[in-house]
């Protein structure tokens, strides 16, 4: 056991290797520092940590070095007494602001960054009120063409090379590089190799001032006008833990969450730019019914008032006739719903998880130098581009004791003895789950009902479409590649007189009152063994392991 | 809640009209004199009060009095606002909106594309124009702002501007304007926002 003393408070370390930064967030105490993030190597450059450093002597004496010391490079063991307060390190501090800010345009009210920005906090808490600066400051040329996705303005820069080490640690491509000296340093790229690397707008995230930009959200929104929520993507399975900026019900932006059992600090880009179909004005926003004069909206009372006739109908005459397709998008509860309300009819409908989409391999970095996948991986994306595979399946083997596929659907289909099918979709329209000729296949079915975001090849051939709620506007639990399963929030309410997936399996099952996923993940938990951690309902902020991984 | 003492209670009586209250006449003769006295001083022309002939007489308003908005132009005419939502963020009415693009201009990163302001929803407090960090909204001396409907009182950036145009032809400046005593950042020369971003490549 190692005690730290960090400004007279003690903390207890255990056995942990903790360096001064890290040693007084236990303390609770902020160590200012740009340069060093937990991921990334220490190169200790700002100098914005400088502490006193000691040594609690046995005898009880405390001998403090005589000159402050930074302190994301300096090690904590038995006995090590932090000063943050000391006039020393105070001085450092205000000096060092200073510093940073001789050659900071100071353009707060244009700079995105402005509300999150660590000058900004800093400044305020540590830094000086006026600059004694009196040259003309630098202004380097803006360098919008820096990435695809990313925008450097290059003045506002404070030179802490946490984007140059990202590109180079985790991504491995290394297109980010310190050019020129001294007063004159600018983050830069080689003529023609720009940073467009699968993880590049996680510089954005890292960048503590607004030198880094992300094209997407830039100017969009002022970020204290954004309310936050905990969610997950839904990009593939990896099941990246994610902050869901919205604002007025309409998501602005997605950014990673630290989540050590998921994937750590970082997110990838697609993930990061996937939620732009949530605000697509082309989503469903009423049932629709195809009759002979084409399409056109019901009401939703009628369209879940037609959808459990028609199953009656079918399961009256041969239950095997009725199919229910899990999409890997629906949320635990939502498919535990719609499965309980196949079950509720009969033990002898159909119910089948739906298509998952694969693209390629599971792409890891780091990269190596010719951008082959390195050994020590630090971040995958997935080749499977869904977000609750594992935990939709465990729903399906539930209650399907004899496993049926996708494909038995099809071959139904074909032969003619699929007479109502319930398809359930959400895919993104960049993956899409199902392809022509699966649809052609399905429109034969005499009663195909479709649920799903967005028109596609499958609810053009659909009898009734039920919209479907975005991610961001539901609650409930994904489970992913490895069984972790985090539960979301819902960020924004649903599109106006919207319902949830949620709401409309629970309208089926005749239940009454609105969906609470808290509530329903302990009937899972209860009910189905491999999902027994979800019975306590909250997931916390990591997410819980369930039985279904491995 | 404890019961008041009965010593403590104290009872007051409704009181009592006399004869000449409860029959009212003296008191409007009392009033009636005042009534005809000024009447004879409007007849006589000795009265000090003076009535405003509005609206044939519009009255001349101080500078610093909050009337309608409107967006000032720089030298080159173009918007001065550099859409950073201090002012929205201020306002208590939440009657401003904004919406936020990459300038055309080379000198600045960001305008406003829209800049919307609910005339009828806004308490004329001033706090737009006191959080501006470039001075490029202010509160006028026009007070009698009328529409036929509330889409009408919905005051977009090309009417906001207008207002500039109509209150610097009027030379009714406000009163920041009027003193010239501008902020540094909204000085064309200064060292805040207009030189940061001074080349975009």
């Amino acid at each position: 056991m190692a005690t730290v003393l960090v400004n007279d408070i003690s903390v207890d370390i255990g056995d942990e290797k903790l360096n001064c930064v890290q040693a007084a967030q236990r303390a609770g105490v902020t160590i200012p520092h740009y340069c060093w993030h937990p991921a990334l190597s220490v190169v200790a450059s700002c100098r914005m940590c400088l502490v006193m450093v000691g040594e609690k002597k046995p005898d009880g004496s405390i001998a403090m070095q005589p000159k402050v010391v930074p302190g994301c490079q300096t090690p904590v063991k038995d006995g090590t007494v932090i000063q943050t307060m000391d006039p020393m390190a105070t001085t450092a501090q205000k000096a060092t602001l200073e510093n940073l800010l001789l050659n900071h345009p100071l353009d707060c009210p244009v700079c995105d960054k402005a509300g999150e920005c660590l000058l900004q906090d800093y400044s305020f808490k540590f830094g000086n009120a006026s600059s004694r600066m009196v040259d003309e400051k630098n202004t380097p040329p803006n360098k919008p063409d820096i990435g695809a996705n990313v925008s450097l303005f290059t003045d506002r820069c404070i030179m802490c090379s946490r984007c140059v080490r990202f590109t180079r640690e985790v991504a491995g491509t290394a297109e980010l590089h310190v050019v020129q000296r001294g007063n004159h340093s600018e983050i830069d790229i080689f003529p023609g190799h720009p940073l467009d690397n699968k993880l590049a707008t996680n510089v954005v995230d890292l960048c503590p001032v607004g030198a880094l930009a992300s094209k997407d959200f830039l100017y969009k929104q002022r970020v204290w006008n954004l309310k936050t929520v905990n969610s997950v993507c839904t990009g593939c399975s990896t099941g990246c833990s994610i902050h869901l900026d919205t604002n007025k019900d309409v998501v602005y932006r997605l950014r990673p969450r630290f989540n050590p059992r998921a994937q750590g600090h970082f997110m990838c880009d697609e993930g990061r730019l996937g939620y732009h179909q949530v605000n697509s004005s082309q989503r469903f926003r009423k049932p629709l019914e195809r009759g002979e004069s084409g399409t056109r909206p019901i009401e939703w009372s009628a369209a879940v008032a037609s959808v459990d006739r028609g199953f009656r109908q079918v399961s009256g005459v041969d239950p095997g006739n009725a199919w229910f397709v899990l999409s890997p998008f629906l949320t635990l509860e939502e498919a535990w719903l719609l499965a309980s309300y196949a079950r509720s009819v009969s033990p002898f409908v159909r119910i089948v998880s739906g298509p998952v989409p694969r693209v390629g391999e599971d792409d890891t970095y780091p990269k190596d130098r010719k951008g082959r996948p390195a050994s020590n991986i630090k971040f995958t994306i997935r080749a499977e581009k869904c977000p609750n595979r594992k935990g939709v399946e465990t729903i399906v083997s539930h209650f399907q004791k004899t496993p049926l596929s996708f494909g038995d659907l099809l071959q139904a289909c074909d032969a003619g003895s699929a007479h109502f099918v319930y398809v359930t979709g959400g895919y993104s329209s960049a993956h899409p789950g199902f392809r022509v000729d699966d649809a052609d296949k399905l429109s034969k079915v005499p009663n195909l009902i479709v649920h799903d975001l967005m028109p596609s090849a499958l609810t053009d051939r659909a009898n009734i479409v039920i919209p479907s709620a975005a991610f961001s506007e539901k609650e409930g639990t994904y489970v992913n590649h490895a069984g972790l399963a985090q539960s979301t929030v819902a960020g924004c309410v649903p599109l106006r007189g919207m319902r949830t997936d949620g709401q409309v399996f629970l309208d089926l099952l005749g239940r009454k009152g609105l969906v609470r996923a808290e509530e329903i993940r302990k009937e899972i938990g209860k009910a189905v063994s491999v999902l027994a951690a979800l019975a306590q309902g909250s997931t916390g902020e990591f997410g819980v392991f369930t039985g279904s991984g491995s | 809640m404890p019961a008041i003492a009965e010593k403590n209670v104290r009872w007051v009586k409704h009181p009592k009209l006399s004869l000449a209250e409860q029959i009212y006449l003296p008191t409007i003769a009392q009033g009636m004199v005042t009534t005809i006295s000024h009447l004879v001083k409007t007849l006589t022309g000795t009265n000090s009060i003076q009535t405003q002939q509005y609206p044939e007489q519009k009255p001349s308003l101080p500078p610093h009095y909050r009337g309608v908005h409107r967006l000032n132009r720089d030298e080159q005419g173009r918007v001065k606002c550099v859409s950073c939502y201090m002012c929205s963020t201020a306002c208590p009415a939440n009657c401003i909106d904004i919406v936020a693009a990459p300038s055309p201009w080379p000198d600045r990163e960001k305008y406003p594309e829209l800049f919307v302001i609910d005339e009828l929803r806004c308490i004329y407090c001033g706090m737009c124009e006191q959080a501006c960090p470039v001075d490029a909204i202010e509160l006028t001396t026009i007070f009698d702002l009328t529409g036929m409907s509330r889409e009408d009182m919905m005051f977009d950036k090309e009417k906001l501007l207008s207002v500039f145009d109509q209150t610097v032809a009027m030379g009714t400046d406000p009163v920041r304007t009027k003193g010239g005593r501008l902020s540094v950042a909204a000085e064309p020369a200064g060292s805040g926002l207009t030189t940061s971003s001074s080349a975009q490549s």
